[in-house]
């Protein structure tokens, strides 16, 4: 093995990269169980929001327009979940599932055609002046703009939820979605619009994935991103700073694994491929999660 | 406006007819989905549904329904006791991978000896294998607390590379010319889980039904089954009668590890013969919707482990006669799923108008 082939500003650079589509389908998650849902269709909204900016952007030969068509795919999909599980009342765990299994069905349905298709170039950034700091320019400030959307939304999560009117409701829904509806407060709407910037940012990542990271189509290549999104929500105590936290750990793992690969290290390819899972479940167990918000994954019914 | 009035006990009646309107529903919306696809939508749903039972080359299908019906139903049932508990092994996936290999590896290390005792000894080490998979996730919730939808979700990744590892590796045939993939144990007497092979019988179906058989009667007679279902209604009440929280977590993870590691093993000593990088092709998932649509009872199961069957089946018909691709057949799983629990709020619920209520 040849570990000086390891450049570690290129590591930490990728490092952010491999970080953003977990990171966004997090942040997006994190907005759901504030909300009080838990939306476990996280792995099947971000393969459809894959293949919709696929075929979005490759049709339109726009990147951009290709995220927002995938930001657009994830809210549609998140729908059903949401009319499922807040008007009809069903099982949150078992209608998660549910979209998962759908999502991945459609999306292989929907991508038969752009298996083999390579996607627009979707360009870095090189921003100006900070872009040109030694060691720090390169790691942080020459990325493709959906890194810095990514870190953007988390920061207005963040915002949102601190200092706003609508993120004080939101928690309140979240909390005790009872006491909220005996305020006045529309649960089941904060609810299905929580449920769907889930669901968009579950697309964006899902798009990221399939535009920036691969960059090409192919059948389940979320391969658990979504699953690993919704630990990260949990590691993060339901917090969106520590949520930023658990994003790097993760891509961090990742980056690292498949460095070791390329470096040719005596452990065979798949052990090494197992580490971001494994890790997973190891932050699981070594972190103890914060109190999760006090309606998370009840059905909400207004008695009267 | 419509509103919905909760019932004071859920219906029995929609209990029952639930599932049969939710496979009514997915036909039709299937339907319009072939439809959409440039297919004769009626053709179509006939393909899948009817022609494995009853077209003239039924004869071939229908022991395929027993292949493809075992392991969905053994799974299905293991996953059963611990839906009812509020305890959610969705990574049945990745136990089914471990006791294949397992098994199969057992099997293997006798080759090419010939005994009575391989295959029982295969099906222990299957059986220990899916136990010890599903035990991480198990155990883990019950000392830290970890969710255990995640880990054990995390460890079907982890046992799908495991089994990359295997099929390349440790288990790989040494004289399969350097392809990937073990020696083929459906070709090895002592260690071929078939009974009679031209009829689909298996002892994965046997085991199936008998594990209906077990299920029913812990469920419906036996303090076990009333533990389950008391502490998947009433965490709190449970505690109260004496039910241990962590010991039932253990026991239901326990159940669904053991049933989904002997379905893994009955399949890669029958059906599949080998570890493969392939091997497994989704039954640990498709198991949920099959537990779900029997309503988490054993007869109920071994309808919808039927079903489902039929629409595996059914589309590898329509996709070489009719050129239906295979993904359409997932969406209509999924959708079959969608609608169940769609149409569930009515067992629980009963609609009535606003202005009646007044």
């Amino acid at each position: 093995m040849d570990l000086s082939s390891i450049n570690p500003i290129l590591l930490l650079a990728s490092l952010m990269v491999a970080a953003t589509p977990i990171m966004l389908a997090a942040i997006g998650e994190l907005v759901v169980e504030r909300a009080g849902v838990l939306n476990l269709g996280v792995e099947g909204m971000m393969i459809t929001g894959a293949v919709c900016g696929f075929v979005v952007a490759v049709g339109t030969n726009s990147p951009w327009l290709g995220f927002a068509g995938a930001a657009i795919g994830g809210a549609l999909i998140s729908m059903i979940f949401g009319f499922l599980t807040q008007f009809l009342l069903s099982n949150q765990v078992a209608t998660g599932l549910a979209l998962t299994l759908f999502g991945l069905g459609l999306s292989a349905l929907m991508g038969q055609g752009y298996i083999g298709i390579k996607a627009p170039a979707f360009p870095d950034w090189h921003i100006p002046i900070l872009g040109d700091i030694p060691v720090i320019g390169p790691i942080v400030f020459q990325h493709d703009p959906m890194v810095y959307v990514g870190i953007a939304l988390v920061a207005a999560v963040w915002a949102f939820l601190r200092y706003s009117r609508a993120g004080l409701i939101l928690r309140a829904v979240g909390e005790n979605h009872e006491a909220a509806h005996a305020l006045g407060y529309h649960v089941v709407r904060v609810r299905m619009l929580a449920i769907m910037f889930g669901g968009a940012c579950a697309g964006l990542g899902g798009a990221y994935l399939s535009l920036v990271r691969v960059p090409q189509w192919t059948e389940g290549m979320t391969a658990g991103a979504g699953w690993i999104a919704l630990a990260i929500v949990v590691f993060a105590s339901w917090r969106p700073g520590r949520l930023l936290l658990g994003a790097y750990l993760f891509g961090g793992v990742t980056v690292l694994q498949l460095n070791l690969q390329a470096a040719g290290a005596a452990i065979a390819v798949e052990y090494l491929s197992m580490a971001p899972y494994l890790a997973t479940i190891a932050v699981l167990v070594i972190m103890r999660a914060g109190r999760a918000p006090g309606s998370l994954g009840q059905s909400f019914h207004a008695s009267r | 406006m419509i509103m919905l009035e909760k019932r004071p006990q859920p219906s029995r009646a929609w209990t029952f007819a639930t599932p049969i309107v939710a496979v009514l529903l997915t036909m039709v919306f299937g339907g319009l989905l072939f439809a959409a696809l440039g297919q004769d939508p009626l053709v179509t749903i006939r393909t899948i549904f009817f022609d494995p039972l009853f077209s003239e080359f039924a004869w071939f299908y229908r022991p395929q329904l027993l292949i493809k019906g075992a392991p969905l139903v053994l799974i299905a049932i293991g996953l059963s006791f611990g839906f009812r508990a509020g305890i959610w092994n969705i990574g049945a996936e990745g136990q089914y991978i471990v006791g294949a290999i397992c098994g199969a590896a057992v099997g293997l290390a006798f080759y090419p000896m010939e005994s009575f005792i391989i295959l029982p000894l295969m099906v222990v080490a299957g059986a220990l294998g899916g136990l010890l998979w599903a035990m991480i996730p198990g155990l883990l919730r019950v000392k830290f607390g970890t969710n255990e939808i995640l880990v054990s979700l995390m460890l079907v990744y982890v046992a799908e590379q495991l089994l990359a590892s295997m099929a390349l590796g440790a288990l790989r045939n040494p004289e399969g010319m350097g392809f990937p993939g073990s020696r083929n144990l459906a070709q090895y007497p002592s260690a071929s889980s078939w009974i009679t092979q031209s009829a689909g019988m298996h002892w994965g179906v046997v085991t199936a039904l008998i594990a209906v058989i077990f299920a029913y009667i812990a469920l419906s007679r036996h303090i076990f089954g009333f533990n389950v279902r008391l502490s998947g209604q009433s965490p709190r009440a449970a505690r109260f009668a004496g039910v241990n929280p962590g010991k039932l977590i253990l026991i239901c993870m326990g159940i669904s590890g053991t049933l989904a590691g002997l379905a893994g093993l009955f399949e890669v000593a029958g059906p599949a013969g080998q570890v493969s990088i392939d091997f497994n092709v989704g039954y640990g998932f498709t198991a949920i919707i099959v537990a779900f649509l029997g309503r988490l009872h054993p007869v109920g199961i071994l309808l919808a482990g039927g079903l489902m069957a039929l629409t595996y089946i059914g589309g590898e018909i329509a996709q070489s006669n009719l050129g239906l691709p295979i993904a359409a057949i997932q969406i209509l799983q999924g959708m079959l799923l969608f609608f169940l629990l769609a149409v569930d709020v009515l067992t629980n619920y009963r609609i009535t108008s606003a202005r009646k209520a007044h």
